[in-house]
């Protein structure tokens, strides 16, 4: 096998020119301006945590689906496409728009009659104050928390990027979120959230097209994206990465490593069901509509915008595997985060869409692009703040600490929320700094959390006979179950060993030297430290007294391993430049004195691998990749939830029908609504975008 | 919410602020085509950033005209009740 040169990554990625910063200025001025406009609005508590439910359709349903538009979900499923390919899509088709539909005709008329808060709030309804407890402690802790990890990842991105101070970064950011949401609370939310709508697609929507005409069409991005592929992701090249449905047949036929039941069950059930049914965050953007009928018909023009959404997040990622390329004209190669290459001599997955900025974003339009990362990052904040202070003051400290108080204590109580939780997210923000695979914990635990929400919820809004125990116990072990299911993919009885990896210190000297077809045959290590991690040694002693060649692979009871060499910043022995690199299965020579740090790394629990013995478990394919992973674990915590509910609630005792008017089926009379011709009917558009569903899935087949 | 006085409409917002990034961008890219810039972009030869700039601006201020803040329209750019409505006119 040659070894493989990969890309030597910049120091920042783009570069801005003072237009951009003068666009980038404009929005912090306008968002700052509309939260001081809206503050005369946000008089009652009403107004501040329910935006005075005076929201129109259209505005319910943008700010419904820019709140789940941040850029980290951009970025992120432009990443998820770039590995693996068409799949991708399947988030925005059955992967939300069935349970945005079921939300908008099913589930909206519960949740508006009851004139609930929150989600919390009509678990408390529904079955008392124990489901709500658990579900309003933890929602609130989580979402100020993952406010927090919003920060973070927007302060990285933009160092990343940009080189910008990540301290400034999340000052400048916070204090300008603290600012439009503490004076005009979920209005001012809302009405960002939409201005954020607009900055996205006016800032992304140029990358496709540009794209699309610089890969030659559709058809010719898709044959490159096949032959490219073989060297991008060569442990899955015979996958189709062009198809949605096609290579779900088999687990080995698409680069997810799942089947047709897990990705409709997994995640168009309980993965689509619980973010989008159950999720407050989503929900409190319709349920503050003026009426039943704008909070329903919000809802489905929120399901036909998030069809669209494909367009500036799929493509993308599909066209980084089409059109990347480095400077020699061979495909360019993104790792994951988890990859030790990653951000040393790498660019990552989610460096998909930046970088297709930079490759056709010039000055002006670049920074409308970043405007929109920035608003999507800060709105996704202030949809978390908001959030937070309505859970915390209406299911935790009006329900537990002060039950009876004016109006105007929970909205001072309100806005002072805001701005704790604003301040605990910077606190988060820099508890990353230090423990930065917190955010991986983070992101699981709202998952873990969410899709058992869903089964208590569905259950008691569909079923009578749903009993207060019964919502507690399903809820409460699902969560469990889904922990376990978590830590069993990740753990390794007989010990996880990280791929062996040769680091080499900065200031290191080295020397490359080619083979007769011109390749990079060996490298000598002249002088400094050299760090192995697996690596087998011959000798025992720090300091090499005669030259040692290491291994260009190791063997393992799997195979052959090739040996990962990795030089952030070392010195060429004959130039005395500057230089950096990451190889693999090169021989490597170390020359008398240089030092060798050698460590051999095992682990029964690593949450960066997957045990594929038990994710055959729970995935039926030991194929499986995380995302297959986690759709089939949400099933199995649905279903878990479903039948612990229901078994609890055949022997537990039922709450009177009195007690569940408005809060179940069949007991609730939905209000007339007067004349409305069919047209304007939730059913009808309801059935349009339904149709579309299905006519995208079977043209992208 | 909702009173006589004028109120300005989030569309309003909106249209203003792509009006003036649609000038900025279509006058960055004006410029870049008159003096053209050492490092290009890919398809550069294509002054996306002009005609991208132009469209925002259109789109911007359709928004800025049609809902220019008027007495009796609210924050959402509707009218919500009859007095508002007839204080329309």
């Amino acid at each position: 096998m040659q070894p493989t040169p990969f890309l030597a990554a910049g120091s920042s990625l783009l570069s801005l020119s003072p237009v951009d910063l003068v666009i980038i200025g404009l929005y912090f001025a306008i968002v700052i301006g509309i939260g001081f406009y809206l503050k005369k609005f946000a008089k009652t508590g009403d107004d501040f945590f329910m935006a005075g439910r005076k929201m129109t359709a259209w505005i319910a349903g943008l700010s419904f689906i820019s709140a789940n538009l941040s850029s980290l979900e951009t970025m992120g499923w432009s990443a998820m496409a770039y590995q693996y390919g068409m799949l991708g899509a399947h988030a925005y088709l059955i992967g939300a728009i069935p349970a945005i539909l079921f939300l908008a005709v099913v589930m909206m008329p519960f949740y508006y009659i009851c004139k609930t808060h929150s989600v919390p709030g009509y678990l408390k309804l529904r079955y008392g104050e124990g489901p709500r407890s658990i579900a309003g402690v933890s929602f609130a802790i989580l979402t100020v928390m993952v406010s927090g990890a919003s920060m973070f990842a927007m302060a990285k991105i933009l160092h990343l990027l940009l080189g910008w101070n990540m301290y400034a970064s999340i000052w400048v950011s916070s204090i300008t979120v603290a600012i439009y949401v503490t004076l005009g609370g979920l209005l001012s939310a809302v009405f960002n959230e939409v201005l954020q709508y607009f900055l996205i697609w006016a800032g992304a929507l140029l990358i496709p097209i540009l794209g699309l005409i610089h890969a030659g069409g559709w058809g010719k991005m898709m044959a490159a994206i096949q032959q490219n592929v073989k060297v991008i992701h060569p442990t899955v090249q015979n996958a189709d990465f062009t198809s949605l449905w096609r290579n779900l047949g088999s687990f080995d036929s698409n680069p997810m490593g799942i089947d047709w039941f897990g990705m409709v069950f997994g995640l168009g059930l309980a993965v689509s069901f619980g973010y989008w049914c159950t999720d407050f965050l989503q929900v409190q953007r319709v349920i503050v509509a003026k009426d039943l009928r704008s909070a329903q018909n919000g809802t489905i023009i929120g399901a036909a915008l998030k069809m669209l959404v494909p367009l500036i997040v799929t493509i993308p990622g599909l066209l980084g595997l089409a059109v990347l390329m480095n400077p020699d004209g061979s495909p360019m190669v993104l790792v994951p985060e988890s990859d030790p290459r990653a951000g040393i001599t790498h660019h990552t997955f989610n460096d998909v869409l930046p970088l297709l900025m930079g490759q056709y974003l010039g000055p002006g339009l670049l920074g409308l692009g970043v405007t929109a990362m920035i608003a999507g990052f800060m709105s996704g904040m202030a949809g978390n703040i908001s959030a937070f202070a309505t859970v915390w003051t209406y299911d935790v400290y009006k329900p537990l600490i002060r039950k009876s108080a004016p109006d105007a204590h929970y909205l001072s109580m309100g806005r002072l929320c805001s701005l704790i939780g604003i301040a605990i997210s910077i606190g988060t923000a820099y508890l990353l700094f230090a423990f930065s695979n917190i955010l991986e914990y983070l992101q699981v635990l709202v998952f873990l959390f969410i899709v058992p929400l869903f089964g208590a919820v569905i259950l008691g809004m569909l079923w009578k006979g749903a009993t207060p125990a019964g919502g507690f116990w399903g809820f409460l072990s699902a969560i469990l179950v889904s922990i376990w299911m978590w830590a069993y993919v990740h753990s390794f009885p007989d010990g996880y060993r990280p791929p062996p990896k040769i680091t080499l210190s900065a200031g290191a000297v080295i020397t490359k030297e080619n083979g007769p077809d011109g390749k990079l045959a060996r490298l000598v290590v002249r002088s400094g430290k050299v760090e192995l991690v697996n690596v087998p040694l011959s000798a025992s002693t720090p300091i090499v007294s005669a030259p040692l060649t290491l291994p260009a692979k190791v063997k393992e009871t799997a195979g052959e391993t090739p040996v990962q060499v990795l030089a952030p910043e070392v010195v060429l022995f004959e130039s005395k430049q500057t230089d950096r690199f990451g190889i693999e299965a090169v021989p490597v020579v170390l020359e008398p004195g240089v030092e060798v740090h050698a460590a051999t790394v095992s682990a029964r629990f690593a949450p960066s691998a997957f045990n594929p013995q038990h994710a055959k478990l729970i995935a039926r394919s030991e194929k499986a990749k995380p995302m297959a992973v986690n759709m089939y674990s949400a099933w199995w915590s649905f279903v878990v939830c479903v039948s612990i509910t229901f078994l609890v609630s055949l022997f537990t005792t039922r709450k009177p029908e009195s007690e569940l008017k408005d809060l179940v089926m069949g007991l609730t009379t939905l209000p007339d609504q007067g004349p409305c011709p069919w047209y304007r009917t939730p059913l009808f558009w309801a059935g349009v975008v339904a149709a579309a569903l299905i006519a995208i899935n079977i043209i992208f087949w | 919410m909702q009173t006589q006085e004028k109120q300005v409409p989030i569309w309003f917002f909106i249209g203003t602020l792509l009006t003036v990034y649609g000038i900025i961008i279509a006058g960055a890219g004006a410029y870049g085509w008159m003096h053209p810039p050492e490092k290009k972009v890919a398809l550069w030869g294509l002054h996306a950033d002009l005609w991208w700039g132009i469209l925002l601006c259109l789109f911007g201020l359709v928004y800025v005209i049609r809902f220019w803040p008027r007495p009796g329209e609210g924050l959402t750019g509707k009218i919500e009740s009859p007095s508002a409505e007839s204080g329309k006119g």
